[in-house]
């Protein structure tokens, strides 16, 4: 929570990973995502902010088709991860998933096991050869989750029987587990308290060293803390979108000024 | 800058009296509670009623008259009654003589003939030769016999048979009461628990005492085999489909609708139904088990694919968010998350279903597995299905339309079977519930 962090993460950022242009979004009549255009860097922590209804959960959810489950959902435009539609014909979302990890607002564990809630993932992708990779990979996802010590005597207890902090960092250890190449976290704190908040939070900032992260938060304080490149989004449209150190000092646009300031929202 | 600071000021008001408004409200509460209370209490009042008169009526079915006799039949008597033009008659002379001496023995003195034998114990002579024909070994020795008294002892012992009621009768006489009162004196005859309402099939009309719920158990058990076999797999996967897998629109709307429908139409008109289609154009045998289960299966169908679909409505969406998010397929989401949460939902559901259908009459008349009377045991697993049968439901409604009064016995009994099997296929539910519950 030092503020050295904006600096020294200008130096990471190199290769676009995620690149929207003119994306439209509609449910059924309404217009949820107006002509979205925007560039998402590798091993950076993106943050998408803006007023409740706006549209950023919506857009988010584009990234990896979660939104395909939603019957009246349309999406328009293109999104690129490397350079691929995502969009294309030829995409399984099943595999799209797998290479875009969600960690959803509300903790979700399977109520199972906390060892099957993480091993769930790599079993069905066929990332373990056998028992003891598997322990591997639930133990070294549970690490880089910042749970592991809290959990590694009751890896049979169910996951459910957590407390809501711990919930989270297992959603986000079992996103991991997958070896996503993008974490998608969909307002990952807001059912968390400080503390808890400040602990995923740590994690965020460790895992953009391997991911790109992008993060839906309501809370301006926590984009400043945690992100490198913010993206306000007002009524379906991207309003601003440049270096977090810039939206939050000295921003174009006078609703993204407005916003931060606390006059709408 | 609200307008609130023109309000007048407010009435000082005390928290120890009990305005007027809140008066009625706790009022019309305390009546609401009441009018429950009743509710509940009367609902209570006629499951006790209903239990105790089918328990008072029912327990006579299980207990029985029985003569408890030991018999000693030489070979010499044996050869003697094979020459006899009435062969059976020679036997029963030899069952009234051993009577005699063994109610002389005990001091009790009572007269009595052969024509009050056959009434309290039917053809018994027949029986007697049958036995020592099968077994001449046993010829010499003295062999102890269970015999049952006809039905209307049965009545005397139940105390459905007084003598202020009886008229005498070739099936029973005054007189033959003392006899019964005699034996019962001298420990021959005693009231026994009747396992042949339980193991045996249906008998004729003339014989109550030899007819037993055994085999229409057996023909229910092999309904509900086909029941479970077809409508638990077909409506699971039919509500998985609808549910997650169906796009939305008008015409899964339009099932959807229908299959409501079809849980509301009466269960006659699935039996017609199984009459037209299975019997009459599919030409599968008449009284089948097999066609029964058909049948129900349609009937149960419904009540399946409604409680599954809730069940797996019930199960909270951030469960297949989470296994979607994490790459799995839509169908390893509902088949590792969203099943396994369903399923306690699903297992009530279908036992809910299968219960009803263990109790339903009305289809198995149209297909005639009420006019049917099953007199033997299916033999093996293909004639279980296929051979005619009845079924408990069945059985019962057969008996109840029976003349005479010693099978409405059976009837009330047949009920009390009915009801311990329905009773334990809800405990079951309970604890298939209990066993699959967890918590999210």
């Amino acid at each position: 929570m030092y503020d050295a962090r904006h600096t020294e993460a200008q130096v990471d950022q190199t290769e676009t990973k995620i690149s929207a242009k003119g994306v439209q979004v509609y449910y059924g009549d309404t217009h949820a995502i107006k002509d979205v255009d925007v560039e998402i860097a590798d091993k950076t922590v993106t943050a998408f902010i803006g007023p409740s209804g706006c549209g950023k959960s919506t857009f988010l959810r584009c990234l990896n088709r979660m939104n395909d489950t939603i019957d009246i959902c349309r999406v328009q435009g293109d999104i690129l991860i490397d350079g691929e539609d995502i969009y294309d014909r030829r995409v399984d979302p099943v595999q799209l998933r797998a290479k875009v990890g969600m960690v959803f607002q509300k903790p979700n564990p399977f109520p199972k096991s906390i060892y099957d809630n993480i091993a769930y993932g790599p079993r069905i992708h066929g990332l373990a050869k056998n028992k003891a990779d598997l322990d591997v990979i639930v133990e070294k996802s549970l690490r880089r989750g910042a749970i592991w010590n809290e959990v590694k005597d009751r890896l049979h207890a169910p996951g459910t029987g957590l407390s809501g902090g711990q919930q989270q960092r297992l959603c986000i250890a079992r996103a991991i587990a997958t070896e996503p190449e993008v974490l998608l976290m969909d307002e990952p704190c807001s059912a968390l308290d400080p503390i808890a908040t400040a602990q995923v939070e740590e994690l965020i900032d460790e895992l953009r060293l391997d991911y790109s992260v992008v993060i839906v938060t309501h809370s301006m304080q926590q984009a400043a803390r945690v992100s490198q490149k913010t993206a306000f989004f007002h009524l379906g449209n991207l309003v601003e979108f440049d270096d977090t150190t810039k939206i939050f000092t000295n921003p174009e646009d006078p609703r993204t000024e407005s916003y931060i300031t606390g006059r709408i929202g | 800058m609200t307008d609130a600071t023109n309000n007048p000021p407010r009435h000082k008001t005390s928290l120890h009296t009990v305005d007027a408004r809140t008066k009625r409200r706790n009022a019309s509460e305390a009546r609401f509670k009441m009018y429950g209370m009743t509710a509940i209490l009367i609902g209570l009042a006629f499951l006790a009623i209903l239990a105790v008169s089918i328990i008072r009526a029912g327990t006579p079915a299980f207990t029985r008259t029985v003569f408890d006799m030991e018999l000693t039949l030489t070979q010499a008597e044996f050869e003697a009654a094979e020459k006899q033009l009435m062969k059976t008659k020679a036997y029963q002379a030899v069952f009234i003589d051993q009577l005699s001496a063994k109610l002389t023995e005990q001091n009790v003195q009572v007269a009595f003939d052969g024509k009050a034998i056959d009434r309290l114990l039917g053809k018994i002579g027949g029986d007697l030769r049958a036995h020592y024909r099968a077994n001449p070994g046993d010829l010499g020795k003295p062999v102890q016999f269970t015999l049952p008294a006809s039905s209307r002892v049965d009545g005397y012992f139940n105390g459905k048979v007084t003598r202020d009621t009886l008229v005498d009768s070739r099936f029973l006489e005054v007189s033959d009461l003392d006899l019964v009162d005699a034996l019962h004196e001298a420990g021959i005859i005693h009231s026994a628990f009747n396992w042949t309402f339980i193991t045996a099939a249906d008998s004729s009309v003339d014989n109550p005492g030899g007819a037993g719920i055994g085999a229409s158990v057996v023909g229910s058990f092999f309904m509900m085999i086909v029941v479970l076999g077809l409508s638990l797999p077909i409506g699971v996967a039919a509500s998985i489909y609808l549910e997650e897998f169906a796009p939305k629109n008008r015409f899964t709307d339009l099932i959807e609708v229908n299959i409501a429908n079809l849980a509301a139409v009466p269960s006659i008109v699935f039996g017609i139904l199984g009459l037209a289609v299975f019997i009459q154009f599919m030409h599968l045998p008449n009284s089948a088990p097999l066609v029964g289960g058909l049948v129900l299966t349609l009937m149960t169908l419904p009540t399946i694919i409604i409680s599954t679909r809730a069940a797996l409505k019930a199960v909270p969406p951030s469960i297949r968010d989470a296994a979607l998010g994490v790459g799995a397929s839509k169908m390893q989401a509902v088949f590792h998350h969203v099943l396994p949460l369903a399923m306690p939902g699903i297992l009530t559901g279908t036992i809910i279903g299968l219960a009803q259908a263990l109790g339903e009459t009305a289809p198995l008349l149209l297909i005639g597995m009420v006019g049917f009377v099953a007199r033997e045991y299916p033999d093996g697993l293909a004639e279980g299905f296929l051979n005619a049968n009845s079924a408990m439901p069945a059985q019962i409604y057969t008996w109840a339309a029976r003349a005479d009064s010693a099978f409405y016995d059976k009837a009330w009994g047949g009920i009390i079977i009915l009801l311990i099997f329905l009773l334990t296929m809800n405990i079951i539910a309970i604890l298939l519930r209990r066993r699959f519950e967890r918590r999210w």
